[in-house]
């Protein structure tokens, strides 16, 4: 990647001329963050939804600690990922650590508290609104997760969105567990690291301009996809 | 409902976990500093020994501080840092096998170019050291646990100088960093010669004093101990250990220039 005189330029230059280390760069970061989305949705959904609906003792402490954890610092979750994945550390054997692989467990770390937080937030509204009517018609608490989730779906995909957000933003986590190699495990976030320590600061803005570009289309697509559920549910 | 999620769960597996390492490529993992990885010597010879014999090597940049941690760890296969007291330690407690001389460079002493500490004139690095704690102007330091950091303490025991004060300040961050923070504050600051040549925010900062052998920065190649780590590639590490003090590894690095100057000076036997 060149850089050019200023950051704007450069950006334009970078994705009108399709830089193919910039490409392979840019299909990573939305590979990892928008798996550690995923598994992160597929996980949290459910749990903020079992959370909202049971009554169990600690749930106060539960709700509170994933709270907490949504300002979890990726520096922190980058250190915990690195400490387990580390030869010497108990999921050493796997040789995870410095791959694409470490990377989602990191994001995914961070993306969970988020996701589980806000559904249980929406679902439990949801459920102090329908509990009566759900309980009249015959349907479990269990039964009637699929239900409130797909109720609460417009809340629910900002709620991703915005694990999305953390995810696609954070630099901390990847950097430690990644280790920034180029060509295997460099991101948008870590590229622009580096760029900024040497002191290419056009080129570390311009790599800015196009993540937010990303980021934008991601969320741009997310509020598509929303307007159409919307129209077919009439 | 039930169908949607099932086609969810049908794309996820689709789209595929980002996979770890697939069994065939013939890779290393270097444990190396941001200095040597930032300049672009890495880009510049990692090709050549790729050509030559089919290994890739995957550089972890992080100060050296760090690097030992990761090689001691286990976490990678080669290390190539610049602290010889750290390295002579690290072999001496059973965590590498042996340690070789590969390259060398210099520190240098970077600052306001209008030099208020009037650096420019000094005898040695000492005396310039000295000159700035005199004059009280401000300092930048690493502050981390980087080759480049264990060298400028050294530097201010031979001044006889433990630097305090508000205008010595450690930041805890890499070369780069440090560099864009004392282009920032116009203030001096000591820096390896690689990240210095590749380094592209200097806005009002010069090289104000160089070559004083105190100055002297080698870097050396570590053999990590197989039995210590056994799962390690050590086969394929010990053959980049071999090639950089080859005559075509160390043809290599000399050959590596920035800005028409060369960085690195091979020094290996």
């Amino acid at each position: 990647m060149e850089s050019g005189e200023n950051a704007f330029l450069t950006a334009f230059q970078l994705i009108v001329g399709m830089d193919p280390v910039l490409t392979g760069i840019v299909l990573l970061s939305l590979q990892v963050s928008l798996s550690a989305v995923l598994i992160a949705a597929l996980i949290g959904l459910p749990l903020g939804a079992a959370i909202a609906l049971w009554r169990f003792p600690g749930r106060g402490l539960l709700i509170t600690l994933l709270n907490a954890f949504m300002g979890l610092p990726p520096v922190v979750a980058g250190l915990l990922v690195y400490l387990l994945l580390s030869r010497a550390g108990p999921l050493g054997q796997f040789g995870l650590l410095f791959t694409p692989t470490a990377m989602v467990i990191a994001q995914c770390l961070l993306v969970l508290p988020i996701v589980a937080a806000l559904t249980r937030q929406v679902v439990e509204d949801l459920w102090n609104e329908y509990a009566e009517q759900l309980q009249s018609l015959g349907a479990s608490r269990l039964r009637s997760i699929p239900t409130l989730l797909w109720d609460g779906r417009i809340s629910l995909v900002t709620a991703v969105l915005a694990g999305f957000g953390r995810a696609s933003a954070e630099v901390g986590a990847v950097l430690i567990v990644g280790g920034n190699i180029d060509g295997v495990t460099r991101v948008m976030t870590t590229a622009i690291a580096l760029e900024t320590s040497r002191g290419d600061l056009p080129l570390a803005l311009g790599l800015g301009l196009v993540l937010m570009l990303l980021v934008a289309l991601v969320n741009g697509a997310a509020f598509l996809m929303g307007e159409a559920a919307r129209r077919r549910a009439g | 409902m039930i169908r949607r999620i099932r086609r969810l769960v049908l794309g996820l597996l689709l789209l595929g976990l980002p996979g770890g390492v697939s069994a065939a490529d013939r890779h290393i993992t270097l444990a190396s500093t941001t200095s040597t990885e930032q300049s672009g010597l890495f880009a510049h010879i990692i090709p050549v020994f790729r050509n030559s014999t089919g290994i890739d090597v995957r550089v972890v940049a992080v100060g050296t501080g760090q690097a030992f941690a990761i090689a001691r760890r286990g976490d990678a296969d080669a290390l190539l840092v610049h602290d010889r007291d750290g390295e002579d330690e690290f072999v001496a407690r059973g965590y590498g096998q042996e340690r070789q001389d590969v390259m060398y460079n210099d520190f240098i002493l970077i600052g306001p170019s209008q030099d208020p500490a009037a650096v420019a004139g000094a005898d040695n690095i000492v005396d310039a050291l000295q000159r700035i704690a005199g004059a009280r102007v401000p300092f930048v330091s690493r502050g981390d646990d980087s080759g480049t950091y264990r060298a400028e303490r050294r530097i201010w025991e031979l001044a006889g100088i433990s630097p305090s004060g508000s205008w010595y300040r450690a930041l805890g961050s890499g070369m780069g960093p440090t560099l864009n923070t004392a282009a920032g504050m116009d203030a001096y600051v000591l820096a390896d010669r690689g990240t210095w040549l590749s380094f592209g925010n200097r806005q009002n900062l010069t090289v104000l004093f160089e070559g004083d052998e105190t100055l002297f920065n080698p870097y050396g190649s570590v053999l990590i101990n197989p039995e210590r780590h056994p799962h390690l590639k050590h086969d394929l590490a010990e053959i980049w250990h071999r090639w950089l003090i080859s005559d075509e590894g160390q043809a290599a690095i000399a050959s590596f220039t920035l800005r028409g100057e060369p960085v690195f000076f091979p020094s290996g036997r």
